[in-house]
This record gives C-alpha cells, sequence and structure tokens, in this order.
C-alpha cells in the first residue's frame, strides 16, 4: 500500500503577501541589522578610549562611502525600529488591533521611518558633515 | 475547569517549559530604549563626529558617560533577547541551537563589556596616547 499523503496545515507560503506579515519581517530584518549596529557602536566606544589615533581610523572607516551606506541603513533600522516597536507596545495595551488602524500604523511607521531617514542624512549633507 | 495544576498555575509556566519572564524583559527594555536611544541619536547628531578632542570631552562629562553606560548595558540586553528568540525560532537541531546560543550569549557579553570598558576610561579620563 502507497504511503498515504496526509493534508498538511496551510503553509505559510499560501498566505497572500501584505502590509502585515512584511513589515513584522522587516521588523525582524532591522533588529538584526541593529544588532550588528551595537557591533559598531562598540569599535567606534573603544576606538575613542584608544586614543587620538585609533578614533582617527575608526572615523575614516565610517567616513567612507562604505561606512556612510551602512550609516544610513542603520538611520533606517533604526527609526523604523522605534516606530514599529512602539506598534507592538500599544499592541501589548490592546491597542490598535482594527484593520484600519492597523493598516494605518504600519503604513505611518514605515514611510515616517524612509522621511526621517532622508531628512536626516539631506541634512548633514546641507550642513556639509558628510 | 481547568486541567493544570495549582502549582503550574502559580509558576505561570506555559508548554514552553518557562514563564513569560523573557517576554517581559523584551518590553520593558525596549521602553527604557526609547529614551535612551533618543539621546544618543540626537547627540550623535550634535557631535562634530571627526573631532577626537570634542567627541571625548562629550563622552567624559559625568551626565554623558552615565547615560551612555545605561544605553549600552540595556541594548545589549535587548539586542541578546531578539537575536535568541530568531535563533529559537529558525536554528533547529538541539546541538546547533544550544551551539548558537551559546555563542550569542558570549559575543554579547565580550561586546557589552567592551562598550562599558571603553566608556569607563574615557570617563576616569585615561588616555593612552
Amino acid at each position: 500500500m502507497p504511503a498515504r499523503i496526509r493534508p498538511l496545515s496551510p503553509h505559510l507560503l499560501i498566505y497572500r503577501w501584505q502590509i502585515g506579515n512584511s513589515l513584522s519581517i522587516l521588523h525582524r530584518l532591522t533588529g538584526i541589522a541593529l544588532a550588528l549596529g551595537l557591533v559598531a557602536l562598540s569599535f567606534w566606544l573603544i576606538s575613542l578610549a584608544g586614543g587620538a589615533g585609533s578614533y582617527r581610523t575608526a572615523a575614516r572607516v565610517f567616513a567612507s562611502p562604505i561606512g556612510i551606506m551602512l550609516l544610513i541603513g542603520w538611520t533606517f533600522a533604526f527609526f523604523y525600529h522605534l516606530l514599529n516597536g512602539m506598534r507592538h507596545l500599544f499592541w501589548d495595551m490592546g491597542l490598535g488591533y482594527e484593520r484600519t488602524q492597523r493598516h494605518l500604523s504600519g503604513w505611518f511607521a514605515v514611510l515616517a521611518a524612509l522621511g526621517l531617514t532622508l531628512w536626516v542624512w539631506l541634512a548633514l549633507w546641507h550642513f556639509g558633515r558628510i | 475547569m481547568s486541567l493544570r495544576s495549582p502549582l503550574g498555575r502559580v509558576l505561570g509556566a506555559g508548554s514552553a517549559g518557562h514563564g513569560t519572564g523573557q517576554w517581559w524583559a523584551q518590553r520593558v527594555s525596549a521602553v527604557a530604549l526609547i529614551p535612551l536611544t533618543l539621546w544618543f541619536f540626537c547627540s550623535l547628531l550634535a557631535l562634530p563626529a571627526q573631532d577626537f578632542r570634542a567627541v571625548h570631552t562629550w563622552l567624559a562629562l559625568p551626565r554623558n558617560g552615565f547615560l551612555a553606560a545605561l544605553l549600552i548595558a540595556v541594548l545589549t540586553y535587548h539586542s541578546y533577547l531578539g537575536t535568541i528568540e530568531v535563533v529559537e525560532d529558525y536554528v533547529h537541531g538541539t546541538a546547533m541551537k544550544l551551539s548558537f546560543l551559546l555563542l550569542l550569549r558570549f559575543t554579547y557579553v565580550l561586546i557589552g563589556g567592551a562598550s562599558l570598558y571603553a566608556i569607563l576610561r574615557v570617563a576616569f579620563g585615561i588616555q593612552t596616547s
């Protein structure tokens, strides 16, 4: 007798891609990115404690094109994780569960994070800091 | 009628075998990080980041050193809780999972400890060069 093909519970992949699950995945991804940012922050603090020479080296690494790109990425990750994390905190209090509220706060988190990142880096560029 | 024993109910442990402590710690550290990270972000923007002396003087101020130490402690803890959650979800097999969790724990203690030590060195004015 051939092995029966047993029914499976609905798999993750059959669900339509939508704002809710996308933002949830993005929250984890930005969290992991920020964990790597913590390593960079540690490197910055250690180089500062090491004196003027090591700090100059670290500052040069951060000011390099790859360094700037990483910093822009971490800026977005920080703002998004902060704003979406606040959504989670409100949900934990039992607030904001309605469909329209979820969608509105979700779009707000992602667009505000993009806007703030753009604003910060345009300001840094405008004042000649990069 | 509940099928759980009175002791099980008191301990609050679910099927995972441990309680909701980790969940709570993640939330509480998240709340603490809202003001701490915003303070640090704004300070970084205001600082002339390329100037060693300016940054060193800034961190050597008692208020800044204290807040930076708090930030590192809470940030390391929150980040640790978040990344072990990812490992617990996606890494399968006891040996693999345990190795990853141990590696993460050692790495976080190393990074957090080194950062705190660096802040203390600056705070107490120890200069190598």
